[in-house]
């Protein structure tokens, strides 16, 4: 348990540096097709800007339409403050955090879907269909990345289970772990975010009619769980809670980049997978998380 | 005996038994046997003690044999069927996937309770070679084109390869070779039936050939 004081500085950490992630894909992805590309901060900009725009409501609508990104929101940055940062550990660290954190992660899931059908769109009642039909194997995936970790550190706690693995389970626990990220967090081989065609879209087509403050709590809360599975990838594969202060955060910093790199020269180097491709992926994703569980049960024997 | 080296080069082997259950494209399937072949044929430098001229021998042969003339064959053979892709087969890639992991972590547990002698039982060696016979079975039953029905076949034959690496102070290295000849000519063999096949029936479709005729 940590003082008082860490808890806002810590949610203004989250709060604020994630929408720089967004901003440093678009980047990378800007250069490597040889365009000038928008600045950095330009979720920033379009956050400011919508949170000054009023709301446009369907009269189908219930309030669950402005209360589902809310929900979302908070129950994504929650999970982000039971996430450990290094030594500095977990501010609210209990037995069985994983779990809690593996379930709000699905509450925003379930919160996103449940605005997006608000409207009665019929676009919308697709995009949630195919969210949470990838989602289920995304979700068996973390869940086995997760008990790869527990069975690794023989305990249930994120700040005790983030104590990587030496080796092999380490690749195959990275690789799996960063398939996932890119199915979660909608991007390319499993959905494309720049889309705007309502038939191949996912995660946009359901925030079609999301407006005003909603939708920026929706685009925020999407650069949050990003930078949430960044975080937890580089945690998961590099020991960084036994440095020094000062050097794990160099070290998380030099983690999270390669993988916001590898994040970029993903979406530019491939194409989108066709949908009835993406369940092999997201199984492979869930194999290499399972034998990663394998490798810590067996007790590194390789 | 250099035994974590050897493991990860079985476990590579076993990535390469899922890699194949699940590429669609004849062409990786091909490519996934070829590079199995060759982490196999590395193998026996890493279970040696010292080094053998007839050993290296083989290893070499092996490598070459699997890793780039069986390979080179099946392709031809490819090329020549315009066979690109699997389509629609027996056992979907997902259901077979999963199949082959299951193989897979089944023969781990299993080979934990096999009474095996002291210096195997700390390597993959055992559940490698049941893991990849798995493989092999899954891709003959599931697969409809002659092709990827031969990639199964290498497969198979690569795990019992893997179970004979187990005996390899004892067994001479020639049936080693002996099989790695018939192999070669049974793959160039098939590569020449393949392409009559094509000629006759228009089709690599296996189960098309199901009557006789005169």
């Amino acid at each position: 348990m940590s003082h008082l004081w860490e808890l806002p500085l810590r949610l203004a950490f989250w709060l604020l540096v994630a929408p720089l992630v967004p901003g440093l894909i678009n980047r990378i992805k800007a250069w490597v097709a040889g365009r000038r590309g928008p600045p950095v901060l330009q979720l920033y900009f379009d956050l400011a800007r919508l949170w000054r725009k009023q709301v446009v409501m369907s009269p189908l609508a219930s309030p669950g339409f402005i209360l589902g990104p809310a929900v979302a929101w908070v129950a994504v940055a929650a999970a982000a403050l039971l996430l450990p940062l290094g030594p500095a550990g977990s501010i609210a660290g209990f037995p069985g955090d994983a779990l809690v954190l593996v379930y709000l992660l699905a509450l925003a899931r379930f919160a996103t879907a449940w605005a997006a059908m608000e409207p009665g769109s019929a676009f919308e009642g697709m995009g949630v269909v195919r969210e949470v039909s990838f989602a289920v194997l995304a979700e068996g995936s973390i869940i086995a990345a997760l008990l790869a970790l527990s069975a690794q550190a023989g305990s249930l706690r994120l700040d005790a289970m983030l104590a990587p693995m030496v080796g092999t389970g380490s690749a195959l626990l990275a690789a799996g772990l960063f398939t996932v990220l890119l199915a979660e967090n909608c991007r390319v081989p499993f959905d494309d975010p720049n889309t705007h065609l309502e038939l191949t879209m996912i995660h946009e087509v359901m925030v079609l009619d999301h407006s005003g403050p909603p939708l920026a709590a929706v685009l925020h809360g999407a650069s949050v769980k990003l930078l949430l599975f960044s975080v937890l990838l580089v945690q998961a594969v590099l020991p960084v809670a036994g440095l020094p202060p000062w050097l794990a955060g160099a070290a998380l910093l030099a983690g999270v980049l390669p993988v916001v790199v590898g994040i970029g020269l993903v979406e530019s180097l491939l194409a989108r997978l066709a949908f009835r491709r993406v369940p092999l992926l997201l199984t492979t994703a869930f194999l290499l998380c399972l034998f990663a569980l394998l490798m810590a049960w067996k007790g590194g024997t390789t | 005996m250099n035994t974590s080296g050897l493991n990860l080069l079985i476990g590579l082997a076993m990535g390469l038994n899922l890699l194949a259950l699940g590429s669609g494209r004849v062409s990786s399937l091909i490519r996934a046997v070829s590079f199995q072949g060759i982490a196999l044929g590395a193998m026996p430098f890493l279970l040696s003690h010292e080094f053998s001229p007839w050993v290296t021998l083989v290893a070499i042969a092996t490598i070459v044999g699997k890793g780039w003339v069986i390979p080179l064959l099946l392709g031809r053979a490819m090329r020549a069927a315009h066979i690109e892709r699997e389509i629609d087969p027996l056992i979907g890639f997902v259901p077979s996937i999963l199949l082959g992991a299951g193989g897979t972590i089944a023969a781990i547990a299993l080979a934990r309770s096999l009474p095996l002698r002291p210096e195997h039982a700390g390597t993959l060696l055992v559940p490698g070679a049941v893991a990849s016979i798995l493989t092999g079975f899954i891709l003959l039953i599931g697969r409809n084109k002659a092709l990827s029905q031969v990639c199964g076949y290498l497969i198979l034959e690569n795990g019992i390869y893997l179970f004979g690496l187990l005996l390899i102070h004892a067994t001479p290295l020639l049936v080693e070779a002996g099989i790695l000849l018939d192999v070669t000519v049974g793959v160039f063999v098939i590569g020449i039936i393949v392409d009559r096949i094509q000629r006759a029936f228009d089709t690599l479709d296996t189960r098309k050939l199901t009557v006789l005729r005169e």
